[in-house]
């Protein structure tokens, strides 16, 4: 072999003190986009290591570069500059071949939208990554993804005779069929109502718990943020903050407090603003 | 990925999408069944027209008058029975073997309660002889019955249904009257193929003895002291005397009517040769312009095909980018789209390759005579066009698709 020569030092991913491996190794990760002559750094040098099992949220202001991380991670994009290790490999180095590989074994992405296939139901929606994956039982494991998502009763419905959280369950139980390392999931509450992202939190919450899957999702939502283990935060293509939660929150659990109780403490008593007789 | 499993997520993308499928395939029917529905039109009828025209012989030549085509003479002066005669004499013209006169006489043949009108040819017995055209019953006039100018006729099929109702009725030994006078019908020609084509329905016909169409029916006479012909047709010794007739025929007529200017000629001889050949270019028009149409219908096919291909693209470049995200390679994608291309391209083929034979059958079926064949060079040109179109136009947006990255063909719109 040639390259014996030269021959860099094989990639350890790096430990944590309990001594879990990395599975998101990313270093000097930078991202532009080329607006015809205007340059958006949309990341501009993000370090960030998630070790296996880790339950993590991402947050940030709006434009500051998480869905962008987001899809590096999911290998649904690739960065302008620096590395990505994903689970001790060099993605930044894949084929396109191993890069489809990887996102079918590796990675479950949830999206905010759900991106479900048309006119088709759910069950061949949960098949459809064993199909390229070229797997077995694939009826029978597709079922088991939707029983656990608690779908087992919506086999055969379409997208459009599902809820928006229906849908999205259908969406995680396509991600989580392959029985991937991680879940990736850019705002998969975001087009939910309380309720809905409630049962998201608590399928996700289920699945770090009891299987172990690394789960990484971006929220704009403290509260849903709060069930995590972890919350790192990102401006402007930077992460800013990256601290452990102390009491994570367990979904279902803790009741979120109602919206008028949350209003309760910041309003005042009554209205004030305009001519009294207005309002008689 | 398997090919049985790139076929199985092929197919039920299709199914998925029903109508796409069908509005695609209907594109392709319409094309491929117009261009080989049309091919086979256009072909049945050159060659009907040509095996029409093919029955009237080789070695005949037809002559009749006409206006002279340049020149300063204006008059027309009749062919007359002793120019037809003349013509006969091998010493006058010996590539001639036998000619047959022809005089038409405007009728009325009356039976009963029934009547028609028709042409009336008043002919020389060996009509039926150089025109290869005998009778199914009955017989055919004498040279006796041409002396006498006899009162008798011979009909054609389509003139004996019209007159006594039935085809294949047999009034041999019939009166009937011809324009008010009691004739006996003594036969029937034999039934010509071709009905209602180019040159009129031949078997609308009715022959007298010329005699009798010159003296009882018509006054024809002519200035050398003959009667008017309509028509000389003239047998020669055989296809290679053609010319050699037609030159005799010619320098004895011109003679015989003053012409002593090419142009001049008060009459026209043609032969079957000539007339195919004219009528190779009207129907080499005829087939031009169906194929025009034809090809027009597979280009509005293959814009259809095209439009609803690239109009889903959108659509179907989001579904390219959810299929990579969750594992497909670039090779999976683009075999599934071949699949379906292929696939709808043809199934649309084999349908239109049926809706150009129900065209061809039930043309077939409302023109009898017309012998319409499919060919197969029509089948693989309209076949292979809109296979190429429906694999072109769906391949190439699911190609540009399934190199994007998974996230901007998830964006895309
Ligand atoms: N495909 C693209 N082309 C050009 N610029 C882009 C593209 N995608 C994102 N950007 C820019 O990159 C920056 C980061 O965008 P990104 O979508 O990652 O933000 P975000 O944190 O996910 O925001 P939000 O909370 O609103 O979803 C923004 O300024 C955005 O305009
Ligand atoms: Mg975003």
């Amino acid at each position: 072999m040639v390259s014996l020569f030269k021959k860099k030092p094989a990639y350890q991913p790096p430990v944590d003190e309990t001594g879990r491996k990395a599975v998101i190794d990313i270093r000097g990760v930078t991202k532009t986009y080329l607006m015809g002559d205007i340059e958006v750094n949309a990341l501009r040098g993000v370090d960030l290591q998630i070790y296996q099992g880790e339950f993590v949220a991402i947050m940030g202001p709006s434009g500051s570069g998480k869905s962008t991380l987001m899809n590096v991670l999911g290998a649904l994009d690739q960065p302008t500059t620096g590395e990505y290790f994903l689970d001790g490999v060099n993605v930044s180095k894949m084929t396109e071949s191993d890069l489809a590989r990887t996102r079918n074994q590796k990675i479950g992405f949830v999206f905010q939208s759900f991106n479900l296939l048309k006119r088709t139901p759910a069950l061949r929606q949960v098949e459809l990554p064993l199909i390229y994956g070229g797997a077995a039982n694939r009826t029978k494991r597709a079922k088991a993804a939707l029983e656990s998502v608690g779908l087992g009763s919506r086999l055969d419905h379409l997208p459009s005779e599902l809820s928006g959280g229906q849908q999205q369950r259908v969406a995680i139980a396509r991600a989580l069929v392959t029985e991937p390392a991680m879940i990736l999931a850019d705002e998969p509450t975001g087009n939910l109502d309380s309720r809905s992202g409630t049962e998201v939190m608590q399928i996700f919450q289920s699945l770090n718990r009891d299987k172990g899957i690394t789960v990484v999702f971006v929220t704009h939502d403290p509260w849903i943020a709060r069930h995590t283990n972890r919350v790192v935060i990102l401006r402007d293509g930077r992460v800013v903050s990256d601290r452990m939660v102390s009491q994570p929150l367990i979904a279902g659990k803790d009741e979120r407090p109602s919206e008028a109780d949350e209003m309760e403490s910041v309003l005042k008593d009554a209205y004030y603003g305009g001519k009294e007789e207005e309002y008689n | 990925m398997s090919l049985t499993e790139s076929f199985r997520v092929a197919l039920t993308g299709l199914l998925t999408n029903r109508l796409r499928a069908i509005l695609t395939t209907l594109g392709i029917i319409i094309g491929v069944g117009a261009v080989i529905g049309l091919s086979s039109l256009g072909r049945g009828v050159e060659s009907f027209i040509a095996s029409e025209f093919q029955a009237l012989g080789s070695n005949v030549l037809f002559v009749f008058s006409s206006a002279p085509t340049s020149g300063t003479r204006t008059t027309i002066q009749p062919i007359s029975t002793l120019e037809g005669e003349a013509l006969g004499d091998p010493t006058v013209a010996p590539d001639i073997a036998q000619v047959a006169m022809e005089t038409v006489v405007p009728g009325r043949v009356v039976n009963g309660g029934r009547s028609v009108t028709i042409v009336l040819s008043g002919v020389t017995p060996n009509f039926a002889v150089v025109r290869d055209w005998p009778v199914q019953t009955g017989v055919f006039f004498s040279d006796e019955d041409l002396d006498a100018a006899a009162r008798v006729i011979v009909l054609g099929t389509t003139t004996v249904e019209k007159l006594f109702g039935d085809k294949a009725f047999d009034p041999t030994g019939l009166p009937v009257r011809v324009n008010d006078r009691v004739f006996t019908v003594i036969g029937v020609m034999q039934e010509q193929g071709g009905g209602i084509g180019a040159l009129g329905d031949q078997n609308e016909v009715a022959f007298v003895p010329m005699t009798t169409a010159q003296t009882r029916l018509d006054n024809a006479r002519t200035r050398d002291g003959g009667y008017r012909v309509d028509v000389l047709h003239i047998q020669t010794r055989g296809e290679e005397s053609m010319d050699a007739a037609t030159l005799q025929v010619e320098s004895y007529l011109s003679d015989a009517h003053g012409v002593t200017f090419q142009g001049e000629q008060d009459f026209t001889i043609i032969n079957q040769r000539d007339l195919l050949n004219s009528l190779g270019a009207v129907t080499g028009i005829l087939t031009v312009f169906l194929s025009l149409i034809a090809g027009i219908s597979l280009l509005v096919g293959g814009i259809g095909i095209m439009n609803i291909m690239l109009v889903s693209v959108t659509e179907r470049t989001r579904e390219i980018g959810l299929r990579k995200a969750v594992g497909a390679r670039g090779s999976d994608i683009l075999t599934q789209f071949l699949i379906e291309s292929l696939v709808l391209s043809l199934v649309g083929g084999a349908l239109g390759v049926a809706l150009g034979w129900l065209i061809t059958l039930i043309g077939g079926a409302l023109v009898p005579d017309l012998d319409l064949a499919i060919t197969t060079d029509a089948i693989a040109l309209a076949t292979g066009v809109s296979t190429f179109i429906g694999v072109f136009f769906g391949l190439y947006p699911a190609s540009r698709a399934a190199r994007m990255k998974p996230i901007d063909a998830l964006r895309f719109e």
